[in-house]
């Protein structure tokens, strides 16, 4: 069977859920092959994991800086694992990151790329949400190596232990490689909450809350039931709110459990960030708000009675 | 510091968006067209640049003549002038043919710094500063919500997920920017005016030296073999607010078994 790379996404000591959805969606096309980039030792560290999601082979492409430069590093070793691998296809997460290694990719390989896929089948079709959602396409790469970029959250991640060979590949950068150096890498703490992306609960406030000092009561409603904080883009300008939890076509792409919509009126832009939440609720004083189209169950009325009731209510039903 | 801003025509991205049913490319006959939204935060950042170091900053944008709007349009911000490429070969142009394109109009212009939006609204690719710069062997300094410039240093706080990087490269660099960076300025009455006299350039695929064979729809590196629009998310159930509708929406989650 033929090899899928995979690009594994890794931070602080642990690989990203998105990977192992990739190595999920990788076995629709062949043998997932994990790419670890990293410092030495990244690899083995991460190796259990990702023989449990299905790494047939682990390749480990380590060096003290190779994390140093922004994403060219990755895409020559990609590319130089295309050529001795032949693999069918190359799986890459759809951050910001992974479209723009995807891109240099591209270029190396001249290879046909596809962004924004949510799901794979084994005939090599991708099917790829467009326009904010409101598309739905498959597509198909004809030229090259496919470069299937996929989002998050669109397969589910799903255990099928594998071999999990370590193979060590040799990194050595180029000068154009080398160009643009990271000299520090700063985390903005979102607190205590969840991570917005990985959230099973999101309460998002938009310009209807009107105030920095009035989001507590979002903030409220989200803490009775432990969910993550989201913003509009209006609610984010208007300075309620730090741009870090803006949800929607500039700011993060989620697919909760729950998605309440608090003084949010649903502008195209801002679905694109949620559309695909399981069960939508919404408040807002418009009955004629757009949000209510794709609402499970909307509430027409004032945010600042509903919500704060509904609070209290979560409360005393979990005791 | 001479500066390139890559400006790219779409579609609004607040309205019904289609793909045509012939070519299964994106339609824009119909289509309210505007300037992709991250690329006016291009052209104000290139701006702001040449107001503290001094320099040229010129647009380029690969489109049909309708995209002539766009490039009045951002140049009366400010800009010095604009290169236009127009060919009908270039109609269903991919990513990779596009940078292919973009990279030779580069090669034919003296800049330090190209400045392109991080995505744009119809494609979202968010790959053209990365390609390009893997054409032109430039830095890349990529998705800056902050640039600085020190001589031919160059800073940039790179947007992450949950908090940024500090990245720096020498110029010649291309640097890609999210909409954090700046706030765009409206163009003034007379920049509006002053625009109509600045010098746009129009180049065809010849004037750059590509063959028509290496770009536009026969060129594509992938096919779409089926599109249609998402079928829409079945509104539910809508109440009035009469005083417990807190209490109503909690008994909805808990027959949900959300809570
Ligand atoms: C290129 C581009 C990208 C964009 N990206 C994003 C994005 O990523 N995310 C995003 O969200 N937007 C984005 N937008 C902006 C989008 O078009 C909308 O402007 C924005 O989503 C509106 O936010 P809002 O719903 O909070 O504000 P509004 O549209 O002003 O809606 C506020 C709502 O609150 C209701 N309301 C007011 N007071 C109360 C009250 N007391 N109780 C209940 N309801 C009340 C009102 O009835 C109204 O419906 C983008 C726009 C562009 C052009
Ligand atoms: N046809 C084009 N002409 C000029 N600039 C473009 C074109 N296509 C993309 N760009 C630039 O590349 C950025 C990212 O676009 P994309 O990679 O398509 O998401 C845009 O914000 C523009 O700055």
């Amino acid at each position: 069977m033929a090899e899928v790379l995979v690009l594994v996404e890794h931070v602080d000591g642990a690989v990203k859920k998105i990977s192992l959805e990739l190595l999920t969606a990788a076995r629709a096309l062949g043998e997932p092959s994990a790419v670890v980039v990293g410092t030495p030792g990244t690899a083995a560290g991460y190796a259990d994991t990702l023989k449990e999601y299905g790494a047939a082979k682990i390749y480990a492409a380590e060096s003290d800086d190779v994390l140093s430069y922004l994403v060219a590093p990755k895409a020559s070793i990609l590319a130089s694992l295309a050529g001795s691998a032949s693999p069918a296809a190359i799986l890459i997460a759809a951050t910001a990151e992974g479209k723009e290694i995807a891109g240099r990719l591209a270029v190396k390989l001249e290879s046909g790329l596809l962004y924004d896929v949510v799901d794979l089948s084994s005939d090599g079709v991708a099917t790829q949400a467009i326009f904010a959602g409101q598309w739905i396409v498959k597509s198909q790469v004809t030229s090259g190596t496919p470069i299937l970029v996929l989002k998050g959250g669109a397969v589910d991640a799903a255990a099928a232990p594998a071999a999990g060979e370590l193979v060590a590949v040799d990194v050595s950068l180029d000068e154009a490689a080398t160009k643009a150096k990271i000299l520090d890498r700063v985390v903005e703490s979102s607190g205590s909450r969840p991570e917005l992306t990985d959230a099973n609960i999101v309460v998002s406030g938009g310009r209807g809350v009107g105030s920095a000092d009035n989001f507590k009561v979002v903030e409220d409603l989200a803490d009775s039931l432990g969910a993550a904080v989201g913003a509009s883009r209006a609610a984010v300008d208007s300075g309620f709110y730090p741009h870090q939890f803006q949800v929607g076509q500039t700011g993060k792409t989620v697919s909760p459990q729950l998605y309440v919509a608090l003084g949010i009126s649903g502008a195209i832009q801002h679905r694109a960030g949620m559309q695909t939440s399981k069960t939508i609720v919404a408040v807002n004083k418009d009955a004629e708000a757009p949000i209510f189209e794709l609402a499970d169950y909307g509430v027409v009325g004032d945010l600042f009675a509903v919500a704060p009731q509904a609070a209290e209510e979560v409360r005393k039903r979990k005791g | 510091m001479n500066i390139v801003v890559l400006v790219k025509q779409v579609p609004d991205s607040g309205t019904e968006r289609s793909l045509r049913a012939d070519d299964k490319t994106v339609e824009r006959d119909s289509a309210n067209l505007v300037i992709n939204e991250m690329d006016e935060y291009a052209i104000e950042e290139a701006l702001k640049v040449k107001e503290a170091v001094g320099g040229t900053v010129t647009i380029l944008t690969m489109g049909p003549d309708k995209a002539t709007e766009s490039i009045r349009k951002a140049l009366s911000m400010g800009p010095d002038g604009a290169v236009h490429v127009n060919d009908p070969a270039l109609h269903g142009s991919d990513s990779l043919a596009t940078s292919k394109v973009l990279a030779s109009a580069l090669q034919g212009l003296e800049w330090d710094l190209v400045i392109a939006g991080a995505e744009s609204t119809d494609g979202r690719a968010a790959a053209m500063a990365s390609m390009l710069s893997e054409r032109l062997g430039v830095a890349g300094l990529t998705g800056a919500r902050k640039l600085t410039v020190d001589g031919t240093k160059l800073t940039i706080e790179r947007q992450l997920e949950d908090g940024y990087q500090v990245v720096e490269a020498q110029t010649p660099a291309i640097v890609s920017v999210w909409d954090t960076i700046n706030e765009p300025r409206y163009p003034s009455f007379k920049g509006i005016m002053a625009a109509k006299k600045k010098p746009v350039d129009t180049k065809s695929l010849a004037d750059l030296g590509v063959d028509a064979s290496e770009v536009g729809l026969g060129a594509a590196t992938s096919k779409v073999v089926d599109a249609a629009p998402r079928p829409p998310r079945a509104a539910g159930e809508k109440v009035t607010d009469e005083g417990d509708a807190g209490q109503k929406l909690v008994a909805y989650l808990a027959a949900e078994k959300i809570v």
